[in-house]
C-alpha cells in the first residue's frame, strides 16, 4: 500500500492561508490503512484546523468528508457537491488522489494535506516500512524476494558492500543490511548459487528516470 | 464559586473500573473535590480516541483529565497504555495548534484511591486555573458576542 504521513498543523495553516471554506477530504483506501488520511484523521485534522485558525484570528469553516477512493472518478463524483460548496480542498489522499481531484476541478485549488512517503507494509502496530520503489522492472526473483533496489541504501545489485556492521546497514544502523537478508533468504530456500551470479547494470528506463510512466491495456479499453 | 476567580471547565474521562469507582469512593468518604470537573464514565480509557480530546477543546473545555487504571492493572490488559500514547499524541497536536499541552493530562489510579484522586483533581483545576481560560473558548465567545453587537450598532445607525 501507499504510506503517507500528515503535515504539521502550522504547515497546513500556512498552505490554507487566505481561504475561508475548506473541505478536508479523506480517502478510504491506502491512507486509511496507514492511519494518515482516513475518516478518523480527517476528524482530527479538521478539529485542529478549526482551533488553530480560530487562535490565529482567521477562523476557517471546515467541512469533513471521506470518500472510498480519491484516485477513481466514480468515487470522486460522490464528493462533487462538497467540493463545489467549498473554496478549497485539502486532500488527505496520496499524491495520486490529490492530482486526480485537481485534474477534475480545474478552477478549484486542491492542496495536499499529507506527505506521500513510500510503497510499503505494516511491519508491526504503528510501524510501516518501505518495500518497493516501483522501479518498473522487478528483480525480486533474483534476490529471494527481498528488494535490493529498495532495501539496500546503496541500491547494489551485486552486494554486499562490505560496510555492514553485524547485520545492520552502515548507512542506516536502525535498518537491517538488505544483503544480509538476501543471503539468509537464498540460503533458506536453497538458491544460494544465485548470489554468485553477476548482475548486469539495471535498465532504469522503466523507472521514473525515463519520465512519467503510463500503462495502456488495449484489452481493457473501450 | 467566587465570580471573581476563573473557574475552569474540565472534562474528565474516567475509566469505569478504577477512577470512576474512586470518585464514587471519594463521595462515600465525604472527600471534597472541586466541582469544575464534568466526569464522563468510559468502559476503559483504551476506548478513547485522539479526536475526543480535540473535540472537547474545540467545544470550549479549558482542560481535559483522563484517568485510567494503574499501569499493569487494566481490566482489558493494555487499554490504559493505548490511552497513554493517544493522550501524548493529542498533546503534541495541541502544541501544534497553539494550546498549552498541560491542559490535557492522563493519570493512573486504582479503585481504592479516593483521596489521591481528589488531590489529582484539585491539582488539575489549579494547573488550568493558572493557565487561564482556553483561548479557543475566548476567541469563540468574542466571535459570538461580536455579532449581536454589530447587529445592534447597525440597528442603531
Amino acid at each position: 500500500m501507499i504510506v503517507a504521513q500528515r503535515k504539521s498543523i502550522p504547515e497546513l495553516i500556512e498552505i490554507l492561508d487566505g481561504h475561508k471554506k475548506v473541505l478536508v477530504l479523506g480517502c478510504g483506501t491506502c491512507v486509511t490503512v496507514c492511519l494518515a488520511g482516513g475518516e478518523r484523521e480527517v476528524c482530527i485534522i479538521a478539529s485542529a484546523l478549526r482551533m488553530a485558525s480560530r487562535l490565529r484570528g482567521n477562523e476557517l469553516e471546515v467541512e469533513e468528508l471521506t470518500i472510498e477512493r480519491q484516485c477513481d472518478n466514480a468515487f470522486i463524483e460522490t464528493a462533487a457537491e462538497a467540493i463545489e460548496r467549498n473554496d478549497v480542498v485539502l486532500s488527505l489522499g496520496c499524491g495520486a488522489g490529490v492530482q486526480a481531484i485537481a485534474e477534475r476541478y480545474s478552477t478549484k485549488p486542491v492542496y495536499a494535506g499529507l506527505d506521500t512517503t513510500f510503497i510499503g507494509i505494516l511491519e508491526e502496530r504503528g510501524i510501516w516500512t518501505e518495500k518497493c520503489s516501483a522501479c518498473g522492472l522487478c528483480v525480486l526473483h533474483d534476490f529471494g524476494g527481498i528488494c535490493p533496489v529498495t532495501q539496500c541504501a546503496k541500491r547494489l545489485l551485486n552486494g554486499p558492500c562490505g560496510g555492514s556492521r553485524e547485520d545492520r546497514c552502515e548507512v542506516r544502523p536502525d535498518r537491517p543490511c538488505a544483503w544480509q537478508l538476501i543471503y539468509q533468504r537464498l540460503k533458506d530456500i536453497g538458491q544460494l548459487d544465485k548470489i554468485k551470479k553477476i548482475k548486469e547494470p539495471k535498465n532504469w528506463n522503466p523507472a521514473l528516470d525515463g519520465g512519467p510512466r503510463i500503462i495502456v491495456r488495449e484489452d481493457h479499453r473501450i | 464559586m467566587n465570580p471573581e476567580v476563573f473557574e475552569p471547565k474540565i472534562l474528565a474521562f474516567f475509566c469505569h473500573y478504577c477512577a470512576y469507582s474512586s470518585a464514587d469512593l471519594a463521595g462515600t468518604m465525604r472527600i471534597q473535590y472541586p466541582p469544575n470537573v464534568r466526569i464522563i464514565r468510559t468502559p476503559c480509557t483504551g476506548r478513547l480516541e485522539v479526536e475526543y480530546f480535540l473535540k472537547a477543546f474545540e467545544n470550549g473545555a479549558d482542560g481535559v483529565l483522563v484517568a485510567g487504571c494503574l499501569e499493569g492493572g487494566c481490566h482489558f490488559i493494555e487499554g490504559n497504555l493505548c490511552a497513554k500514547r493517544r493522550v501524548n499524541m493529542a498533546r503534541d497536536i495541541l502544541s501544534e495548534v497553539g494550546l498549552e499541552k498541560e491542559r490535557l493530562r492522563m493519570v493512573n489510579v486504582s479503585a481504592a484511591m479516593g483521596r489521591p484522586l481528589a488531590d489529582i483533581i484539585i491539582d488539575m483545576v489549579e494547573t488550568v486555573r493558572k493557565l487561564g481560560p482556553s483561548p479557543i473558548e475566548q476567541k469563540s465567545a468574542r466571535t459570538n458576542s461580536s455579532n449581536p453587537t454589530s447587529e445592534k450598532s447597525e440597528m442603531l445607525s
